[in-house]
């Protein structure tokens, strides 16, 4: 297959790769990679987490430098400086970590991308001409911290259609979408590709790129292990390319569900930061042998939600969470751990887990209470038993329990933390964001694990944005949108779409009590069990 | 009555080191950088200026030369922690105890000797307005620069295109280098801005407020102008009113005296400081107007990929 | 060919170690080049200011009794700082610790009773404890910033020690000098060795040391006060409650800059002055750093910085350079820790170009 497609139709690509390194002192980001697309071509990067997809559409925009290789821009070579260069070519990135200022306004966001320096007046008006022509409506005096994550990604866009791109780079545009904004999405960039410009579509989601793109190059490693046509591909074939072997899926089997062990009774609370989102009146009940899962775009309250659970926050209404048997509204971290409470933060290093202490120390940070604290004294050898069971068991590739967690890559990290909470034996076990930046085969790896221990019993609450994730291990699912629960329904009596309309806090009942609603499950579920 | 020109008068004299160090640290901090080290900059700024007038004769070239040595002994505190990466908080302390014991060593051949006053102005036309005027516009020519500072540091931050560029460096210095500012130039810039400014704020205390050279001078004015920052919630003009209360708590004591009040005089001289401890929790207590108003990235290291 | 520091995969252990004498190293350097702009001879200065404050005993108790407070404060300190717990205002702890001790002398003046020098460390304690409470508690309920209000406190704690020796405990037989009575026998430490000035107040501070190492390293609350220091959400994630780390960190450092101020009252001073301190407080901040908040450090940093307080004296005497020398010297040190620091976690490499390969062909 040839890696360009310029000797057979004669027209020059928009943009070119040959051969671009990067190395890094601990990684190889990018090895030998070749790439090309012509202009109104929708290409695909594809590649699992760490593959090397972002580092190359840095490289590309100006971020980053490369360290061999080179690019040619319309056929001709290029040293591209730095970003406002890359955007003097006519080179736009959408980044997937929004590189937005929350406390200034669209208007003041957009006018620090451009180059010059523009009348904030005008700008405005062009930015609502822009806005309503591709389909992405925002109001350009707004604060950008008020704005929903969709919003922002809109804001994002427009910056970069304001310059009139060529070539667009889009990193992982969908992970903050509903499904239904993600299609609205696909209708501004066929919109834009019909008009000449190249779109550089990153993504690790099989089937968005197989609905969208007529050109892929996959990556693994940091290295292109193959070009193809998108739809001439099966998922099967793709995810071959993208990880070198078939794509592993949990066993999920039935649930036989229990006693409850966590119950969320009219949860209401205002946000501690001035930019985060309340709970209100959230009714949620998980028991013994279930997997309850929680489905939302981020930002719309699952760390309030998740910090009122784990006791991070502590909520002046002690009735309201109820572990066990226990009110425990008004009790701390450690006191709902002794209940049998085990948690899986979202953020690895710096909350999961301390990136400068070994592993052996972050065992302690949550696991202190095995017998692990004698006499205020530390029991060294035996914690280090500890993490030395959880890097055998759950395949931890590192050094050794005196690793420190910063060494770790980001799926093995994960495995650790799992590992560690998992072999506590929790009652209760809440975990947010579950293989999120983590490669397949650890991903697939955690989800079992995950079923696993609702197998043995443990009630099982499950935090996410991937909704195939979701769809793979919940028993019951529900969607949180704006500060609001909806209903939790069984996993085989709702679909994507339904979620998907749910994601924009349209569920039945939404304005009325979820309270009614939930009983009503309430007394199904004890007419089963 | 009669007696309120003079206070408010000698409460803007006393006021202006604290305004020229709090502006300067203002822009610093907007930019992201938390440079405790202002008490040291100001006292090698105090003894440069003193120095530099001693033995040139010249007030002015004495607070240029204030400003210079700030600019300095800021740029070994840019150094270590925008190209270095130390961290800030440790720089900020060494930089000032490096400015207590250097000053302090520097100034000793100057602890007896005087310097001739001079710099007070009168505006013509403006310091006969009644009450204002005297208060005002009879004050020294570093005062009305002090204005001009102020005046300077507002347009610059909220209606310059450079301003707003810092401004989004503090809040997200990640972002800005994504878009492709040069983040750590920039704050380079505003640090050694803020060093200047605690020079000249301390060259102004030395040479022209006091006039002389005490090991020790600044007292903690600079510690004073830092804590005046977070009460402004980093907005200038709330520095300005801020700098002149604490000037005017300052000269509490001379006037207590002069009013006949028998108060320890010791509990007078602790006064400012026990006034910024009160400032400090007024102000500290809503944890979302430091939140809303803080630049985020403030202190914490930045590393370009 | 440019320089620019890249990212170590793993911090380095070796200059982890190194860097304290690398800072140390280059702090006498950067001394040799200060001497010899002053006009002074470089070695003979060296010699003066390092070699000839300890050439006899005399000399090294001195050095020992100077380098005891710094140890005592720089491990109290160092406790706070694993936490991210900064307690500047030791100096205002050691004073109000040297006011309260002093109090408990002065009530029991003329007293024969073996239970005074006891009840002095247990005031001084106290003392310095009461003084760094309150940059705790305002941190706590109010989230005030505590090296502003520590350090502010500082500067109220000297105007209270002046008025104490200007008024009510001025001593009426003192020819109106500010100072309070000279202390009686049963209030002042128990001398080490005869013809020296080195006292008890030296095994306080390696006792100190010693119960620092075990505390830090091997309890369980020292292990919290680590992670709260280094990650904030993982300590709040860990249900260790943030509010007992600043406690724990403040109180600490109080009492222990608080014994080390009764040790001055009770020690080289004997009364309370109008100053009972050179600067330990502040220079107890440097031998935490330097000696990496590690008791064996700051034991190793604090003789170093006594040395330096014996040097600046004895360059006063013998070069005629201002004693202020030693403050310039100490900062110096900080800041060519802090430089070398950074080569724990970056290494320097040459900003050259990768050569350019040939391109090549992808396989399918």
């Amino acid at each position: 297959m040839n890696a360009t497609t310029a000797g057979t139709t004669g027209v020059v690509p928009r943009i070119e790769l040959r051969g671009i390194t990067k190395i890094y002192p601990s990684v190889v980001a990018n090895r030998d990679v070749t790439l090309s697309a012509l202009p109104g071509e929708i290409h695909a990067v594809l590649g699992e987490n760490g593959a090397g997809k972002s580092t190359l559409m840095k490289i590309i925009y100006g971020v980053v430098k490369r360290d061999a290789g080179e690019m040619l821009w319309q056929g001709k070579p290029v040293e591209v400086a730095n970003p406002a260069h890359a955007r003097d070519l006519g080179i736009g990135m959408v980044f997937q970590h929004f590189s937005l200022f929350d406390t200034l306004t669209v208007v003041e966001n957009v006018a620090l991308a451009l180059p010059g320096k523009p009348a904030l007046g005008p700008l405005a008006k062009r930015i609502v001409e822009v806005s309503e022509r591709y389909g992405l409506p925002v109001d350009p005096r707004r604060l950008v911290h008020s704005l929903s994550v969709g919003e922002r990604q809109r804001v994002e866009i427009i910056r970069c259609l304001l310059v009139d791109p060529k070539l667009l780079i889009m990193d992982e545009p969908t992970s903050v979408l509903t499904p239904q904004a993600v299609r609205k999405l696909f209708e501004t960039l066929r919109k834009l590709s019909g008009e000449g410009c190249t779109i550089l579509y990153i993504s690790h989601k099989l089937d968005e790129i197989q609905e969208l793109c007529t050109h892929a190059t996959v990556l693994r490693g940091g290295e292109v292990t193959g070009h193809c046509d998108p739809r001439n591909e099966t998922p099967q074939s793709m995810a071959r390319m993208m990880i070198g072997k078939d794509l592993p899926h949990p066993q999920h089997g039935a649930a036989t569900p229990g006693v409850a062990r966590l119950t969320l009774a009219g949860l209401a609370r205002k946000s501690p930061d001035p930019f985060g989102v309340d709970l209100d009146d959230i009714h949620l009940t998980v028991h013994a042998g279930e997997i309850v899962g929680i489905a939302g775009v981020s930002g719309n309250g699952q760390q309030e939600l998740l910090a009122a659970i784990s006791g991070e926050e502590r909520i002046g209404n002690r009735r309201q969470v109820v572990l066990c048997g226990v009110e425990a509204g008004r009790l701390g971290a450690a006191r709902r751990r002794k209940l049998g409470l085990c948690f899986v933060p979202e953020e690895r290093l710096g909350r999961g887990a301390v990136p400068d202490m070994s592993l052996a120390d972050n065992a302690l940070l949550t696991a202190h209470r095995r017998g692990f604290v004698k006499g205020g004294m530390i029991r060294f050898k035996a914690i280090a038993r500890f993490a030395k069971t959880c890097i055998d068991q759950y395949t931890v590739k590192c050094s050794g329990p005196q690793a420190e967690a910063k060494s770790l890559s980001g799926g093995n990290l994960q495995k650790f933390i799992v590992g560690r909470e998992i072999l506590q034996q929790p009652t209760v076990f809440v975990v947010a964001q579950p293989t999120w930046g983590v490669d397949v085969g650890a991903a697939a790896f955690i989800r079992q694990k995950i079923i696993d221990l609702r197998n043995d019993g443990a009630a099982i609450l499950v935090v996410s944005e991937e909704l195939d994730e979701l769809f793979e291990v919940s028993d019951r699912l529900a969607v949180i949108a704006k500060g609001r629960l909806s209903p939790a329904k069984p996993i085989r009596e709702t679909n994507v779409e339904e979620i998907g309309v749910w994601m924009s806090g349209m569920w039945p009942g939404a304005n009325g009590s979820a309270r009614a609603t939930e009983r009503q499950d309430e007394e199904r579920h004890a007419a089963q069990a | 009555m009669d007696n309120i020109i003079p206070i408010l008068a000698a409460a803007i004299a006393a006021g202006t080191p604290l305004v020229f160090a709090a502006l300067g640290e203002l822009v610093t901090e907007k930019s992201g950088v938390l440079n405790l080290g202002v008490e040291g900059m100001m006292l090698v700024g105090a003894i440069a200026g003193f120095a530099t007038a001693a033995t040139t004769g010249n007030l002015w070239l004495g607070a240029l030369a204030g400003m210079a040595a700030g600019a300095a002994m800021a740029s070994i505190f840019a150094l270590l922690t925008l190209n270095l990466m130390a961290n800030q908080v440790a720089s900020g302390l060494a930089l000032t105890l490096f400015g207590v014991g250097l000053s302090a060593f520097i100034g000793k051949p100057f602890e007896s000797v005087s310097l001739i006053k001079g710099g007070t102005f009168d505006i013509p036309l403006l310091s006969q307005i009644p009450l204002l005027g005297p208060v005002l516009f009879r004050q020294h020519v570093l005062v009305y620069v002090s204005w001009l500072v102020f005046g300077g540091v507002c347009w610059f931050l909220y209606r310059s295109r450079a301003g707003l560029v810092l401004r989004s460096i503090g809040e997200s210095p990640d972002s800005a280098h994504a878009i492709g500012y040069p983040v750590i130039r920039i704050r380079w810039l505003a640090t050694l801005f803020g060093g200047a400014m605690a020079g000249l704020g301390g060259a102004h205390l030395s040479e022209f407020y006091a006039p002389m050279w005490v090991e020790g001078m600044v007292a903690g004015r600079g510690w004073i102008a830092l804590a005046l920052v977070v009460f402004a919630t980093w907005r200038p003009a709330r520095v300005m009113l801020g700098a002149y209360l604490f000037g005017g708590v300052t000269i509490a004591q001379f006037f207590a005296q002069g009013a006949g009040i028998d108060v320890t005089a010791q509990l007078l001289s602790a006064l400012p400081y026990l006034a910024t401890i009160v400032v400090l929790v007024i102000i500290s207590r809503n944890v979302n107007t430091i939140r809303l108003n803080s630049p985020v990235s403030l202190g914490r290291s930045y590393r370009p990929d | 060919m440019r320089l620019r520091l890249e990212a170590r995969p793993e911090p380095s252990r070796l200059m982890g170690i190194l860097s304290p004498l690398l800072a140390a190293a280059l702090t006498i350097v950067a001394g040799f080049v200060l001497f010899s702009a002053l006009g002074k001879n470089p070695l003979q200065a060296f010699y003066t200011f390092f070699i000839y404050p300890i050439r006899d005993i005399n000399g090294l108790t001195e050095m020992l009794l100077k380098a005891s407070p710094l140890m005592l404060i720089g491990i109290g300190l160092a406790c706070g700082y694993r936490a991210n717990v900064w307690n500047i205002g030791a100096e205002g702890q050691l004073i109000l610790g040297a006011i309260f001790a002093s109090g408990v002398a002065l009530a029991y003046h003329g007293s024969e009773s073996r239970l005074v020098l006891p009840a002095m460390f247990v005031a001084g304690a106290v003392g310095g404890m009461l003084w760094a409470a309150i940059p705790a508690f305002l941190r706590v309920r109010f989230n005030t910033n505590e090296i502003l209000v520590s350090l502010m406190l500082v500067y109220v704690a000297s105007f209270l020690l002046s008025w104490l020796v200007h008024e009510p405990w001025r001593d009426p037989e003192g020819f109106n000098f500010p100072q309070s009575k000279q202390f009686t026998d049963s209030a002042l430490y128990p001398i080490l060795i005869e013809g020296t000035r080195l006292n008890v107040g030296f095994l306080i501070a390696l006792v100190a040391v010693a119960l620092g190492y075990v505390f830090l390293n091997r309890s369980f609350l020292g292990f919290q006060l680590q992670v709260a220091g280094l990650a904030g959400a993982a300590a709040k994630y860990a249900g260790f409650r943030a509010s007992r780390m600043v406690w724990l960190g403040m109180l600490v450092g109080g009492a222990c800059a608080g014994i080390a101020g009764m040790g001055e009252v009770a020690g080289p001073i004997g009364q309370l002055l109008p100053s009972v301190s050179p600067g330990y407080g502040f220079a107890a901040i440097i031998v935490a750093f330097v000696g990496r908040l590690h008791p064996i450090g700051i034991m190793l940093a604090s003789l170093l910085m006594s040395l330096l307080y014996l040097g600046g004296e004895a360059a006063q005497m013998g070069l005629n350079l201002p004693s202020a020398i030693t403050g310039l010297f100490q900062g110096m040190l900080l800041f060519f820790l802090l430089g070398s620091d950074v080569f724990i976690n970056y290494r320097i490499k040459s900003a050259r170009a990768v050569p350019v390969p040939a391109p090549k062909m992808a396989a399918t």
